[in-house]
């Protein structure tokens, strides 16, 4: 294996880390603490949990298109993320918020050290996934 | 086969620690939770609540139940054949927790039955009739008529029962209490004023079972 397709296999490694990191966070969330995933949460997961299969599947062997598969689904969970985030920080205002029924979205369960909630989490995931992917997909070569 | 090494060494950490973080995170919740039932046993024994078996019996358990819910309709003959098997040592405290939509209404008919000495026999018409009553997680109240016509129940009276403010204030006072409690889910247990260290039947038995010899014991 080459140095160059060996450093973007690290990086696609790695990627699938913080998604595995991202989901057993999600699982501990829900299952183990009992807090019921909102709407928003669950579009989150939708895109969050595939990608800790296929990026271990892009590693064995190593596939540098897993980038390709991959990237969409990161791309709509950053969105959804990114929503979810300014919700909770009363940037868009709550009567635009699709939970009408259930656990409202706006509703901040976990802050760790004063900034530190669960969409905050979600959102540094996709952004940290998306910029390992982008990099291992310019890194390879071509 | 370096990178194979890797990815099997973090597959492995992850659900270590996983594992690991779940069981602390459990055991510090259920010591949590029997810290929390040592401070509060007199929203736990409430002498209001309506109580079956041996009053003198050295096991007391404490449910906090809802009439629609599939579980406590399921958990009640076998809580029933559980006091059959120890006669004379099992009492039982039914605490309400009308947690499903429509169902504060159905606890004001058994409130209201009570007091014309048919708690018991209202309970379990209503619990044998469930699924023609409950109907999406939602109490209809019109439908329990059907089941309770056969107990002779005063109507007029028990009309009259179930809106008066005693009931109303008995009801408010469970459900503050199964706030305090910590209880969010039907049907809860507590045997003794221990609570089950896992939701479960066999959990409730083996605490019934342990409360039973200790007990006999001379």
């Amino acid at each position: 294996m080459t140095e160059q397709s060996n450093s973007s296999w690290a990086l696609v490694f790695v990627a699938w880390l913080v998604a595995a990191l991202a989901t057993a966070g999600a699982l501990f969330f829900s299952e183990i603490m009992g807090y019921a995933p909102c709407v928003l949460c669950w579009y989150q997961r939708i895109f969050m949990f595939p990608l800790v299969v296929i990026l271990a599947l892009g590693l064995f062997p190593f596939d540098p298109k897993v980038t390709r598969y991959a990237l969409p689904l990161v791309a709509v969970g950053l969105a959804v993320a990114g929503y979810h985030l300014l919700l909770t920080a009363g940037l868009i205002p709550e009567r635009m918020s699709p939970c009408v029924q259930g656990i409202p979205c706006s509703k901040v369960q976990v802050e760790w050290f004063g900034f530190l909630t669960i969409p905050f989490l979600s959102f540094l995931s996709f952004i940290a996934i998306s910029g390992l992917l982008i990099a291992a997909h310019f890194h390879t070569p071509k | 086969m370096k990178q194979k090494n890797i990815f099997v060494a973090a597959v492995i950490m992850l659900v270590v620690v996983f594992v690991l973080a779940a069981s602390f995170y459990k055991r510090q919740q259920s010591e949590h939770a029997a810290q929390l039932v040592q401070q509060n046993q007199v929203a736990l024994n409430r002498a209001h609540a309506p109580t079956v078996g041996n009053p003198d019996a050295p096991v007391h358990i404490v449910e906090f139940f809802d009439p629609a819910c599939g579980t406590c309709a399921q958990f009640y003959p076998m809580v029933k054949q559980l006091m059959a098997n120890y006669p004379g040592k099992i009492r039982v405290s039914m605490r309400y927790a009308p947690f499903h939509p429509g169902s504060d209404q159905v606890v004001k008919v058994i409130e209201a039955a009570r007091k014309q000495g048919q708690f018991k026999q209202a309970v379990e018409a209503l619990f044998a009739s469930q699924e023609t009553w409950v109907i999406n997680h939602t109490a209809q109240f019109d439908r329990i008529w059907g089941p309770l016509s056969g107990l002779g129940l005063q109507m007029e009276q028990l009309k009259a029962d179930m809106h008066s403010p005693e009931v109303g204030q008995l009801i408010q006072q469970d459900l503050a209490d199964a706030k305090t409690m910590n209880v969010t889910m039907t049907p809860e247990f507590f045997v003794n004023g221990q609570p089950l260290p896992k939701f479960g039947f066999d959990e409730l038995k083996k605490l019934v079972d342990e409360a039973v010899a200790k007990a006999n014991k001379p």
